[in-house]
């Protein structure tokens, strides 16, 4: 990481520290921007988080890596997450995870070369009475099929 | 998604309410008389567990301290249900309202809302709902101009981890640190978010609280069955014309409600999702209730034409990937289980080594910490013993090597 870009992550965590606290309950508040904002949690952010909430940066490496939606690895721009549990999985999730995979060219767990997507199966999203369902980053499609799955990925910028 | 509001028809939950009705009733009562009609209704949690509504309350409410919390459950993570989803995009009156009242009635001034990182969808509109309820008076300081109420909601979002819906898991998520269950005693009532009296109720549970309190627990108790009171809301999936959310009185048979959801060639339900248990077709004369078949409220209905083996499969792929890890029956327990399928799959197994890998889930069951390792083993259990001809024999298309 460039000099300069560490003085930006330092600067735009304090800003985090400011607007939700410096108490430890404000941890995942914190983590869960800075995954918005770069899709991960570098170890570098990691270790600042923790100077500026007076932890040990295992405390937030442990946090990390509990939860599925915090990553401390690069991953893509746009992350998709298809779902695997039980009534998806009957609706035909495999389908919809092929068609994906063929057009993006990378296997579930992949990031594409261009960062623009990362894609990998989730467990049940709650939207079983309208499934095979999928999510890219915070929106949600239903009634998918694998070309509507494929559509809109192209519609992501 | 549809918003389907103003189809939905049912006794408690479904039927009419104008906002702020259940608040505006709850100030001309004293705490005691919200908490006796609580009691008499004998509403139970809606999250899973069951636990009388009245009781975590009255030792809320008894519990001296100058700081309290309500905690609405909003993870619902429970394969196979969607219902709270439902009601926090169509009924968000009846939550917040619920709150509210619970706030008054056990002497808490915050309210939080832990909400799935995989409904972060709904923030926008449960805060826009919030502010609108703050420009009412409904939220906020002072509450209907009362002085000394009150009473303010947080949205908490989560990052993923099934096991967090459990409440002490949840607790120490919304404190900062990994979901891991914590050992109890203490209850959250007692010892709960920041060490403070905590209740923790599902979505569904504070929906009943406003209809209770306008009409009283005597109305309430008029539908279900004497041992559970009232309505559920039933999340019915997989293999059935019309998947959606359903109110219906608790003593509903699996037959009315496979009727209702137009299942046809049904073989077997699953009951209360992942960590339920597998029904099949000679039982559907059994009653949804908490003497009977209890659950959260998810119901997955297969058809003739499923592999139950590949169902169970899918479920014990979820427990080991959402098991916390913290103790170790559930963590290697489930992993064991999961073995014994494939081995199944494979057709590399002995009947020896599946009565041991049964012993096992009962071992579980009993020396797991939290819930999520207590109930995992129920579906290896039930499906194993209640598909036993479909998965082990021959002619029925079963594995053979
Ligand atoms: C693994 C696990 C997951 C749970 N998930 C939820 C959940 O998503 N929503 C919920 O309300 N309760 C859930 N519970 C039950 C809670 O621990 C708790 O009993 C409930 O929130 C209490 O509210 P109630 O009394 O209104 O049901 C879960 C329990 C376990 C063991
Ligand atoms: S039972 Fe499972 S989820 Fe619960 S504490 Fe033990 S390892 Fe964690």
């Amino acid at each position: 990481m460039l000099v300069s870009e560490k003085t930006s992550l330092t600067e735009e965590i304090e800003l985090l520290v400011q607007k939700y606290g410096n108490d430890r309950s404000s941890l995942l508040k914190i983590l869960q921007d800075v995954q918005k904002n770069h899709r991960y949690i570098s170890e570098f952010a990691q270790q600042e988080i923790a100077r500026l909430l007076k932890i040990h940066p295992v405390e937030v490496y442990s946090v990390v890596s509990f939860y599925a939606f915090l990553n401390s690895k690069p991953k893509g721009r746009n992350i998709v997450r298809i779902c695997r549990t039980i009534t998806c999985d009957m609706k035909n999730k495999e389908a919809i995870a092929k068609a994906v995979e063929r057009e993006l060219g990378i296997k579930m767990g992949e990031t594409t070369k261009d960062k623009k997507f990362t894609i990998e199966y989730a467990n049940c999203l709650g939207l079983c009475d309208e499934g095979p369902a999928m999510a890219i980053n915070e929106r949600v499609y239903t009634k998918l099929t694998p070309e509507k799955a494929v559509e809109y990925l192209n519609s992501v910028k | 998604m549809e918003n389907k509001k103003h189809t939905r028809k049912g006794d408690i939950i479904f039927s009419d309410y104008t906002p702020g009705d259940g608040i505006k009733k709850a100030v001309t009562l004293s705490r005691e008389d919200i908490l006796f009609e609580i009691k008499d209704s004998k509403l139970k949690g809606r999250g899973g567990a069951g636990f009388p509504v009245s009781t975590k309350w009255m030792l809320a409410a008894a519990a001296i301290s100058d700081e309290k919390y309500i905690v609405c459950n909003a993870d619902e993570g429970e394969p196979g249900t969607f219902k709270d989803r439902v009601l926090l995009y169509e009924y968000p009156e009846l939550v917040f309202d619920g709150m509210v009242i619970a706030g008054y009635t056990i002497g808490a001034k915050k309210g939080i809302v832990y909400l799935r990182g995989e409904y972060e969808h709904a923030l926008k509109p449960l805060e826009d709902y919030l502010q609108k309820m703050r420009d009412e008076n409904l939220l906020g300081k002072s509450i209907l101009g009362i002085r000394n109420f009150n009473f303010d909601i947080e949205i908490f979002v989560g990052s993923s981890a099934y096991v967090c819906g459990e409440e002490t898991a949840l607790i120490e998520s919304l404190e900062g640190n990994r979901g891991e269950a914590r050992n109890r005693p203490p209850y959250p009532v007692n010892t709960g978010f920041k060490k403070k009296p905590t209740s923790v109720n599902n979505v569904e549970t504070l929906c009943c609280i406003p209809h209770i309190v306008l009409n009283g627990g005597n109305w309430f108790k008029k539908f279900g069955t004497g041992e559970s009171t009232g309505t559920k809301i039933f999340s019915i999936s997989g293999d059935c014309e019309k998947p959606d959310v359903y109110e219906l009185p608790w003593g509903t048979t699996l037959k009315e409600l496979l009727e209702i959801s137009g299942a046809q060639n049904t073989k077997a339900v699953q009951i209360g999702g992942a960590s339920g248990q597998c029904v099949p077709k000679a039982q559907f004369n059994r009653k949804l209730a908490y003497e009977d078949l209890p659950t959260g409220g998810s119901i997955i209905v297969f058809n003739e034409s499923r592999n139950m083996l590949k169902v169970l499969k899918n479920f014990m792929e979820f427990f080991v990937e959402e098991s916390c890890g913290q103790c170790t029956p559930c963590r290697i327990g489930n992993r064991k289980l999961l073995e014994g399928v494939n081995m199944i799959e494979k057709g590399e197994y002995t009947f020896t080594y599946l009565n041991k890998l049964k012993e096992l889930g009962k071992t579980m069951q009993v020396a797991s910490k939290c819930g999520l390792g207590q109930s995992s083993p129920n579906s290896f259990i039930s499906i194993l013993e209640n598909f036993n001809d479909e998965i082990f024999s021959y002619n029925n298309g079963g594995t053979h090597a």
